[in-house]
């Protein structure tokens, strides 16, 4: 698409030389001989970054299925939590939820005995347990508000069509409610995904090693200022080019139109 | 006893550490404040540049929302602060003045701003997008100049379709001042995380900001609701 003749106009030469300009001139005269030496590192931090955010998507989105239901459908008194989760996910900055976890519990946990001999201790002593928690609560208060949105956007007569059928309360929610709720949901999925990758270096802070971390540990070691940032931000737009095909693929697979 | 030990740490006298999370919940509001209205001009100058700008404005205007909606808001901060320091600098030595250090409020709201322009442009282009087209022909075809048409058509028409997006927006600008703690600016996460690790009451501090965060976004879901009801006013209800 991008190689039409439509899309070549004459000022679009201009500005791609321009950019080809600065490309070159970014490669010839910053330095970029830490590279060779760093990029070992820096694969493991894309593939610590990608697995992150995969696992906490997956996450999130399992949870957000009943915090939606729960406010669509539920009772008070799991509606009225389901809610207050989401507000308060929504209404606190992520760093703030992240340092809150890291420090409060990672402060708090070695004053309980049980969990400091149980087998599970050598993983809870890491950062990176706290670090994929966050992003999944934060992703799950996010997507509960769009699946709350979603399940409600179902129409009436699905569901009572199914109840006319004496189909039993669990197979209506599994085979006609559900699917429906996350067929509307998967336009949106695309973008929340790009939002979720952009809130992933905030586990740097914690000390989590993901791509971000490995680039302020080479401003650490080379005093360099820009190099390191500019490979970084290219990266980040190249890992959200490859989330916006995938999305852009499975859109096409999907079917467009149901009932 | 532990009630009363939580109270001490919060009051606001110098063994408690209320006034300086106050100082820093001011700090992370004049920056949002600032970074919210610097990200709306930035965002009318990109949707009229991408609406009825020529082809290079329109090509530029893409450019700038798609790199900034595509890299970590963190990584943008530390580019910009850093550029933005540089740049001025430069200019400042060529002009044949000393170099200057830039408060750290005035970096924040510079670098936020333009982080928000981009959204912004986004929203914009959309809700003038949703204004019925014969409002803006009619207004053209009576010779209005298009400063006036923006000023008396596009922008009021506009305003109620923009007015949930806005609030998105200012609620993210908020909530994003909280990544200034990062380059060591002292707003309302930073004073957090100092006072609690000078006094180890970790869940105390946290939650206690996150309460002053979770007031500031109730309290702007409430007005940004009665804004849009001012702007809708005379309008049909559409759904009951």
């Amino acid at each position: 698409m991008i190689l039409t003749r439509t899309f070549w106009q004459p000022h679009r030469i201009v500005m791609a030389l321009v950019v080809l300009a600065i490309v070159v001139w970014c490669a010839l005269s910053l330095r970029w001989d830490w590279v060779p030496k760093y990029a070992p590192m820096a694969a493991f931090g894309i593939w610590r970054t990608l697995w992150i955010l995969v696992l906490s998507i997956v996450f999130g989105l399992l949870l957000a299925i009943p915090l939606g239901l729960a406010q669509a459908a539920g009772p008070w008194f799991l509606a009225w939590p389901a809610r207050a989760f989401c507000s308060v996910i929504r209404g606190t900055p992520l760093l703030l939820q992240l340092w809150l976890l890291y420090y409060g519990l990672g402060s708090l946990f070695p004053q309980i005995p049980w969990i400091r001999q149980s087998d599970l201790w050598p993983i809870l002593r890491q950062a990176w347990p706290y670090g994929l928690l966050a992003l999944t609560l934060s992703f799950a208060g996010y997507e509960g508000e769009v699946m709350r949105g979603a399940f409600k956007g179902v129409a009436k007569g699905q569901l009572e069509a199914a109840k006319a059928m004496g189909m039993p309360r669990f197979t209506t929610l599994r085979r006609i409610w559900l699917p429906q709720a996350l067929h509307r949901v998967l336009p949106t999925l695309g973008g929340e995904t790009v939002l979720q990758l952009k809130a992933t270096p905030l586990v740097a802070t914690i000390t989590v090693v993901d791509i971000y971390a490995v680039a302020s540990r080479v401003r650490q070691d080379t005093f360099l200022t820009y190099e390191p940032l500019l490979l970084l931000a290219v990266i980040y737009m190249a890992i959200t080019a490859v989330i916006v095909l995938i999305f852009r693929w499975f859109e096409t697979r999907r079917p467009a139109k149901v009932a | 006893m532990a009630a009363t030990a939580t109270l001490e740490l919060l009051q606001l006298e110098p063994p408690g550490w209320g006034a300086p999370l106050l100082r820093g919940l001011m700090a992370s509001v004049l920056i949002a404040l600032g970074a919210y209205g610097l990200g709306l001009v930035l965002g009318l100058i990109g949707a009229f540049a991408k609406l009825y700008g020529g082809p290079v404005a329109r090509d530029l205007a893409a450019v700038y929302t798609t790199v900034v909606r595509a890299v970590p808001e963190l990584v943008l901060i530390l580019i910009l602060f850093y550029a933005g320091t540089d740049a001025v600098n430069q200019v400042l030595l060529s002009l044949g003045y000393d170099r200057i250090q830039i408060s750290g409020v005035a970096a924040g709201i510079g670098v936020l701003g333009v982080v928000q322009g981009a959204y912004a442009t986004e929203v914009l282009r959309g809700a003038i997008q949703a204004v019925p087209a014969g409002q803006i022909e009619a207004a053209r075809a009576m010779g209005m100049p298009p400063g006036l048409i923006a000023r008396r058509v596009t922008l009021p028409l506009m305003l109620p379709n923009a007015l949930p997006g806005l609030g998105n927006l200012w609620l993210n600008a908020t909530k994003d001042t909280a990544l200034l703690a990062v380059v060591g600016f002292a707003e309302l996460t930073q004073t957090t995380r100092q006072a609690a690790g000078a006094t180890k009451a970790y869940f105390t501090f946290f939650m206690a900001a996150g309460a002053l965060y979770l007031a500031i976004s109730l309290l702007s879901g409430w007005g940004f609701a009665r804004l849009e009801r001012r702007a809708r006013r005379g309008q049909p209800e559409l759904h009951s």
